[in-house]
C-alpha cells in the first residue's frame, strides 16, 4: 500500500475492474463476479446491518428484561440461544448488540478515516515544517497505548457509547493519516497537480478535487479494516467494564459477567455472542481483502 | 548508518516527550484524588488535614511544572521514585509484572513464527490451490476471532475436557513461577494465553508472508534461479524466502513490541498479574507514577522496536540506503 497507481493510469484491466464512470449496479454485479469471497463477506456484514436494524421486529423477547423463571436456560425453541444468569434471552441481546457495534464501528471508522484522510493528505501536500510536526503528532498518537487512552477518556468523561468512539477513534487516526500520506506523496510529483497549480487554482481546491480522488482507493481498503478493528475494540473496552454500560446490549458486555462463572453449566452465554463478533468482523475483512484486490491493481491476487 | 541512528533517536525525543505530557495532562484531568482514595480506602472518616499532609508527601501540592520536570528528570534517570498507591518502588511493582508480560509475548511470538511462515510460504506456492484458500480462511479468522473470546472458549473446553477427566475442573496456578524454577507449573499458567494471542499474531504473520512471498516469486532473479536448473528447495530458501521475510521482520517487531503492554484482555481472561492489567489498576487508582512509568515503557518499546527493525531492514536488505 505505500504507493498506488491512480486508478485513470492503471492498466486496462483495472479500468475494467472498477471505473468510477460506470453504474453502481453494474460496478456491484462486476465485484461479485470478480470476487465470489468478497461477496460472501459482504451479504455477512448487510445480514449483521439487517439484523441491528430490525432487531426491533426480529427479536424475540424484550434484550433487557430479566426472568428470574428461565435463567441460564438452554437452548430450545423458546430461546433459540438460550438464556443468560439473569433470564435474558441471548438471540435478542445479539440482534441489539448488533446496533450498538454497528453505530460503534461504522462511526469510528468513517470519522477516523476522515480526520486521517484530511490530515493525511493536508500533510504530504504542505510537506516542510507543517508535515514534521504532523509526523511528530502522530507518531505521539501511534505509541500511546490504547487502553490509557480509553481509560483516560471513559475516567473522564464517563462510560458510555459516544466515549467509547472517541476512545476508538483517536488512534485510528494516525493509522489512516500514515497510508494516505505514503500514496498523497506520490501524487503530488504529478504532474497534473502542477497543471493545477499553474492555472491558479487554491489550495483547498488543489487537495478536494485533485489529490482526495486520488488516495481514494487505499483510503477506503484502510477504513474498511477499520471498521472490523473497531467492533473487536468496543468488544475488548466493554468486556474490561470500560465501554458501553449494562442495560445497553453489547456483544463484548455480554461476554463479561456470567460467561466465565457458567463456562460449564451454561456455555451458550459466552459462546454466541463471541460468535457474532467474529462472524461479523470475518465478514467485514473478507470484503476489505477483495476490495483491495479489486482497487489495487498491483496486488492483484494476492 | 550511524548518523541514520543518531537522527531517527533524536526524532524519538519528540514522541516521548509528546506521550510523558499527554499521559501527565490526561492523568490530572480524570476526577477524584489519590489521596482521598487512599484515605477512604481504609475505612471511616478521616480529617481533611490529613489529605494535605499526604499531599506533601507525595509532592502533589508542588507547582505542575516541578511535577511534570521531576517526571521528565526521572525518566533520563530511569528512577520513577515510589508507587503512590502501594507506597512500593515503581521499578519493584513493574518487575514484579513484566517477566510473565514478556514470557507470554515471546511464546506467541514462536508459535507465530511456528505456523505462520511455513503455511504462508506453501500458500503462495500453491495460489489459488484449495490449501491456499483454506489457509487464507482460517487467516482471516484468525484476525475476526476476539482474542478473549477465544481465550473463554479454551478455558471453558479445557475445563470441561478436566472435569469429565478427572472429575474436578482444572484450575490454573495463580502465583507465577519463574521457568527455571518449575517448568511445568510456569508452562501450564503461560502456554494457553500463548497461544491464544498467537493465533491472532500468527494470522497476521502468515498473510504478511504469503503477500510478500507472491511479490518475490514474480522476481526476474527467481526466474534466473530456476532456468540455471537449481532444486525448487533452494529456491524458495536461499532465494526467495530470504527476501520475502523483511517485511514479516517489520511486522513481528512491531506486533511484539505491541503485546507488552497490550495484553490487557487476555491477562484478564487467563487471570495473569502482567503489565496489563497493571495498566488498568495503576489508572483506577490514580497511580501518577506508575501509569506514567508504564506509558513511558510501553512507548520507549514501541519506539525502540521500530527503529531496531528499520535497523535490521537496512542490514538484512543492503540496497535500502539510509537517508
Amino acid at each position: 500500500m505505500s504507493s498506488v497507481t491512480p486508478i485513470e493510469t492503471g492498466s486496462a484491466a483495472a479500468a475494467d475492474e472498477l471505473e468510477l464512470k460506470r453504474s453502481p449496479l453494474r460496478i456491484v454485479i462486476s465485484f461479485c463476479l470478480h470476487e465470489p469471497l468478497g461477496a460472501f463477506g459482504m451479504l455477512l456484514v448487510l445480514l449483521m446491518a439487517l439484523a441491528a436494524v430490525s432487531a426491533d421486529w426480529l427479536a424475540p423477547f424484550d434484550p433487557t428484561a430479566n426472568d428470574f423463571g428461565a435463567m441460564t436456560e438452554a437452548p430450545s425453541w423458546t430461546h433459540l440461544l438460550g438464556t443468560d444468569q439473569f433470564g435474558r434471552d441471548v438471540l435478542s441481546r445479539i440482534l441489539f448488540g448488533a446496533q450498538t457495534a454497528m453505530v460503534v464501528g461504522f462511526t469510528c471508522a468513517f470519522v477516523g478515516g476522515a480526520l486521517g484522510l484530511v490530515i493525511g493528505v493536508g500533510s504530504a501536500y504542505f510537506g516542510g515544517r507543517i508535515d514534521l510536526v504532523l509526523q511528530r503528532f502522530l507518531d505521539v498518537l501511534m505509541a500511546f497505548p490504547l487502553i490509557i487512552l480509553a481509560l483516560a477518556v471513559v475516567s473522564i468523561f464517563g462510560t458510555g457509547v459516544h466515549n467509547v468512539i472517541v476512545a476508538i477513534t483517536v488512534p485510528l487516526v494516525p493509522r489512516c493519516a500514515r497510508v494516505v500520506r505514503s500514496s498523497a506523496l506520490a501524487i503530488r510529483e504529478v504532474p497534473y497537480i502542477d497543471a493545477a497549480r499553474a492555472c491558479g487554482f487554491g489550495h483547498s481546491r488543489i487537495i478536494l478535487r485533485h489529490m482526495i480522488p486520488n488516495v481514494m482507493a487505499p483510503f477506503l481498503i484502510v477504513i474498511t479494516a477499520f471498521v472490523g478493528q473497531a467492533i473487536l475494540a468496543e468488544a475488548s473496552l466493554s468486556y474490561l467494564g470500560l465501554g458501553v454500560q449494562e442495560p445497553t446490549p453489547a456483544w463484548g458486555l455480554m461476554l463479561q459477567g456470567g460467561a466465565e462463572e457458567y463456562a460449564l453449566s451454561a456455555p451458550w452465554i459466552a459462546i454466541f455472542p463471541g460468535l457474532a463478533i467474529a462472524l461479523t468482523v470475518f465478514g467485514i475483512s473478507l470484503f476489505g481483502d477483495a476490495l483491495r484486490d479489486a482497487l489495487d491493481p498491483k496486488l492483484r491476487g494476492r | 548508518m550511524y548518523r541514520y541512528i543518531v537522527h531517527r533517536l533524536l526524532l524519538a525525543i519528540p514522541t516521548l516527550a509528546g506521550a510523558a505530557a499527554l499521559v501527565f495532562v490526561l492523568m490530572r484531568l480524570i476526577p477524584g484524588d489519590i489521596c482521598v482514595v487512599r484515605l477512604a480506602s481504609g475505612g471511616g472518616t478521616f480529617d481533611p488535614h490529613s489529605v494535605d499532609v499526604c499531599h506533601a508527601e507525595l509532592g502533589l501540592d508542588r507547582p505542575m511544572i516541578l511535577q511534570f520536570l521531576d517526571f521528565m528528570l526521572g525518566f533520563f534517570r530511569l528512577d520513577f521514585g515510589i508507587s503512590m498507591w502501594t507506597g512500593k518502588p515503581v521499578a519493584y511493582e513493574i518487575a514484579a509484572r513484566l517477566p510473565i508480560s514478556i514470557e507470554v509475548a515471546l511464546l506467541a511470538t514462536v508459535v507465530a513464527i511456528a505456523f505462520a511462515i511455513p503455511l504462508g510460504t506453501i500458500s503462495a506456492l500453491k495460489q489459488n490451490s484449495w490449501i491456499d484458500v483454506v489457509v487464507r480462511t482460517v487467516a482471516i479468522a484468525g484476525i475476526a476471532t476476539p482474542s478473549f473470546w477465544l481465550g473463554i472458549v479454551v478455558l471453558l473446553i479445557i475445563l470441561d475436557v478436566t472435569n469429565y477427566v478427572t472429575g474436578a475442573p482444572w484450575m490454573p496456578p495463580i502465583d507465577y513461577v519463574p521457568l527455571w524454577k518449575d517448568p511445568i507449573r510456569n508452562l501450564s499458567m503461560v502456554f494457553w494465553p500463548a497461544v491464544t494471542v498467537g493465533y491472532r499474531y500468527s494470522a497476521v504473520t502468515m498473510r504478511m508472508t504469503r503477500s510478500a512471498m507472491l511479490e518475490v516469486l514474480r522476481e526476474d532473479y527467481i526466474r534466473t534461479a530456476r532456468a540455471k536448473g537449481l532444486l525448487d528447495r533452494i529456491v524458495i530458501n536461499r532465494h526467495a524466502l530470504k527476501n520475502a521475510l523483511l517485511p514479516v521482520v517489520t511486522l513481528i517487531g512491531i506486533e511484539f513490541a505491541f503485546l507488552i503492554g497490550g495484553l490487557v484482555v487476555t491477562e484478564q481472561v487467563f487471570n495473569l498479574n502482567g503489565i496489563g492489567r497493571l495498566f488498568v489498576l495503576s489508572v483506577q487508582n490514580q497511580d501518577y507514577t506508575l501509569t506514567q512509568a508504564l506509558v513511558m515503557l510501553v512507548v520507549t518499546v514501541f519506539v525502540m522496536t521500530n527503529l531496531l527493525v528499520d535497523v535490521l531492514y537496512g542490514w538484512l536488505d543492503p540496497r535500502i540506503r539510509f537517508g
